[in-house]
């Protein structure tokens, strides 16, 4: 996808203002939070557990080379083939060229965020071949021509009559009068559309939660099937992951599972969890012929050894943007890029660099929550500290920012000043919203980011300190 | 270089290894070879009566409905009689798994039973599990000719016999029995964990069932 994330000021203000977007993110609070704590509430060694996962995805990432090299060679004895991908480019070339060899017209497709990252349906479109999203987010998006604002529930920023109107819209070969007010009509109605879809499909891509070594499978976490019709209907199953997902054992796949649907949607397991390992047997009477898993790393191995490590043990569960004031605030598709939220924060400067994701760190109020959620224990905050503090270095921000910024964590580590001064401030921002009819388009030193979010308090290392040594850098 | 090679080279240079370092691959096997089992939660350490219980329970919460039977000769009744609650045609489709075909179902004889994988157009179907978790109320199937697994996702009802006896707490001693099946390191093509009938919550996050796979799952206990 186009990575807009420089412009997330203006996509921030734009999602503010949009007030069905507004509406549909109160069900991220309601649904996400309360569930999620129930059910880890339960469950009463979720915390050891989280220390057992992180342990887990850090043992591996320190043995990855000799992981991926075992995990291929099971692949390879159980029939399957591994393709490597350095880049998203080399990742579409190969499953174009998977998909022409196979003759495919159509490809389902259950959910992937790696097939998001790398774009694989618009290159198979330009290629002539259709692509089918099943999961019904996913194909509520696709007939919208709209990306997944959020990693697990990609039409979060949906409300049903928005929804209704797209299958009045696409679904022109059923009765106009039909009643679609209800979700349960809206989703028997996508069951019926993509049931034929499934059934006519010559490929099926998925990706995976987890890669095993020890065995050579490949794991799908999901709630509706569409993941499983989508891999068993088709003649070729292509699987598409990055190095990441590779996990030892069964046994360590197992620790994991208990933390994710538990920290993702507040189920103490989802429905299918299924466990694929090559193509279909000799006396198999379904499945695929083929089985083709797609290995990318796509930037990741730049991650590793260096401060943003640590990232690569992420889930995708979701439980960060879930808690997070700030994707409460403005939704996921603000943050201009496949991955929002906090995670998206710190991986999306990763992956597509800082001078495209570089303002994404800033949009948190390093609340903490995100951390004190994340099953894997990943300390996000510290992570898009250390992004602010590259972006700075690197003098993305506009100069006004950094002044403004510089100045108010000078005023934040001087509370007396700061309260006299900010006491000034509002009553002269009183004055200035009198005068203009008590709507305020900017705030002193924060510019118009104010109005919709609270002043964080200050941690680690301060802008000013920063400044300073710039100065003294420059000097 | 191939793309292999060099994203393994940029994993070593990035770790600061070369690959060869025997302490490490030592490691590595080892971990894989004897897959050291973490924390297994209490949930599920119960005596067989209670790990069925719960496995009930738990399957129930996920909105899967659960009877038990004494043996397999029950089972074609509990299953007419599963069908006639919800005014379905008396009829299903199977794969060939020995512990359904020896099962009496002359004693059901207005039941129309096929054979085989499912084309996406069959009403009800039913499986035998392998096994199940009661940590989650989870079912394990796995594919073969015995049970196809598009019986497991096509039909709108879902019906799982499960022997008590194969009941386990928790998914480690799941995997413990697969590894003596199908020996260290092998696994068949799928294994299905199923965790109650298919759900979608991707419209205004309200939890319906009933999206691409089964929208009822019935599971008969057996023992
Ligand atoms: S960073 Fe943590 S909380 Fe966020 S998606 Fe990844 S694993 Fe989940």
């Amino acid at each position: 996808m186009q990575i807009t994330s420089p412009q997330f000021r203006q996509n921030a203000t734009k999602a503010l203002n949009d007030g069905q977007l507004q509406k549909a993110l109160g069900n991220v609070q309601k649904g996400f939070i309360g569930k999620r704590a129930l059910a880890v509430a339960a469950l009463p060694e979720f915390e050891q557990l989280r220390d057992s996962g992180r342990a887990i995805k850090t043992h591996t990432l320190k043995h990855l080379d000799l992981y991926l090299e075992a995990y291929e060679a099971k692949v390879t004895a159980s029939g399957g083939q591994v393709h490597w991908a350095e880049t998203a480019q080399d990742a579409r070339e190969i499953i174009l060229g998977i998909c022409k060899a196979a003759g495919a017209r159509t490809v389902t497709k259950g959910k992937s965020m790696i097939s998001e990252e790398v774009g694989v349906n618009a290159y198979l479109e330009e290629h002539g071949i259709t692509p089918v999203e099943t999961d019904l987010g996913e194909y509520i998006i696709q007939l919208r021509g709209e990306t997944p604002s959020h990693i697990i529930a990609p039409a979060v920023h949906l409300n049903k009559e928005q929804v209704e109107q797209d299958f009045r819209r696409v679904h022109t070969h059923l009765a106009p009068e039909r009643n679609l007010s209800e979700a349960q009509t809206l989703l028997t109605e996508a069951r019926a559309v993509l049931r034929e879809r499934f059934l006519a499909a010559d490929v099926g891509i998925t990706g995976a939660n987890f890669l095993v070594a020890e065995t050579g499978t490949s794991i799908i976490v999901t709630n509706e099937g569409n993941g499983d019709l989508t891999q068993i209907l088709p003649r070729v199953h292509i699987v598409i992951a990055s190095i990441e997902k590779i996990t030892p054992t069964l046994e360590d796949v197992s620790q994991i599972l208990r933390l994710l649907a538990r920290s993702a949607t507040g189920q103490d397991m989802s429905v299918y969890t299924t466990f694929s390992t090559g193509p279909r047997r000799a006396d198999d009477p379904d499945g695929p012929d083929q089985y083709h898993v797609v290995l990318l790393d796509n930037g990741r191995t730049a991650m590793l050894g260096t401060e943003f490590e640590e990232m690569l043990r992420c889930i995708r569960c979701g439980a960060c943007m879930n808690h997070c004031p700030v994707y409460h605030a403005v939704g996921g598709h603000a943050y201009g890029s496949v991955y929002p939220g906090p995670m998206g924060a710190v991986l999306t400067p990763s992956l597509w660099g800082v001078d495209k994701g570089g303002q994404l760190p800033n949009a948190s109020t390093f609340c903490g929550r995100c951390e004190s959620v994340c099953p894997m224990k990943i300390p996000l905050p510290k992570m898009m500290r250390h992004w602010r503090e590259r972006e700075f270095e690197r003098h993305l921000n506009p100069p006004a920012q950094r002044w403004g910024l510089g100045a108010w964590a000078f005023l934040a580590r001087r509370p007396k000043l700061y309260h006299a001064l900010t006491g000034l401030v509002a009553r002269l921002i009183g004055r200035i919203g009198a005068v203009r009819g008590g709507s305020l388009g900017w705030l002193p030193l924060a510019g118009g980011w104010t109005r919709h979010r609270d002043l964080p308090a200050p941690e680690g290392r301060t802008f000013l300190e920063m400044w300073a040594d710039k100065q003294r850098k420059s000097a | 270089m191939s793309a292999r090679d060099a994203i393994l080279a940029r994993v070593r240079r990035s770790l600061g290894v070369d690959g060869t370092e025997p302490d490490r691959r030592a490691t590595a096997e080892a971990r894989m070879h004897d897959a050291p089992i973490g924390l297994i939660p209490a949930r599920g350490q119960l005596d067989p009566a209670g790990q069925r219980a719960l496995f009930r329970a738990m399957a129930e919460k996920v909105s899967s409905s659960v009877v038990a039977v004494a043996s397999g000769a029950d089972v074609p009744a509990a299953i007419a009689d599963y069908l006639r609650s919800k005014n379905l045609p008396p009829s299903f489709r199977r794969g060939d798994d020995p512990r359904l075909a020896a099962m009496p179902w002359d004693s059901q004889p207005n039941l129309e039973i096929s054979t085989g994988i499912s084309d996406g157009h069959d009403l009800v179907s039913v499986s035998h599990a392998v096994g199940a978790i009661a940590e989650t109320g989870t079912l394990a199937l796995q594919s073969g000719g015995d049970n196809p697994t598009t019986l497991n996702f096509l039909p709108d009802h879902h019906i799982v016999v499960v022997d008590a006896g194969a009941i386990v707490g928790d998914y480690e001693t799941f995997w413990a029995g697969m590894r003596q099946r199908f020996g260290k390191g092998v696994m068949p093509r799928t294994v299905n964990f199923v965790t109650g009938p298919s759900r979608s919550g991707d419209i205004e996050q309200t939890i319906l069932l009933g999206a691409h796979g089964p929208r009822a799952l019935h599971i008969i206990m057996v023992g």
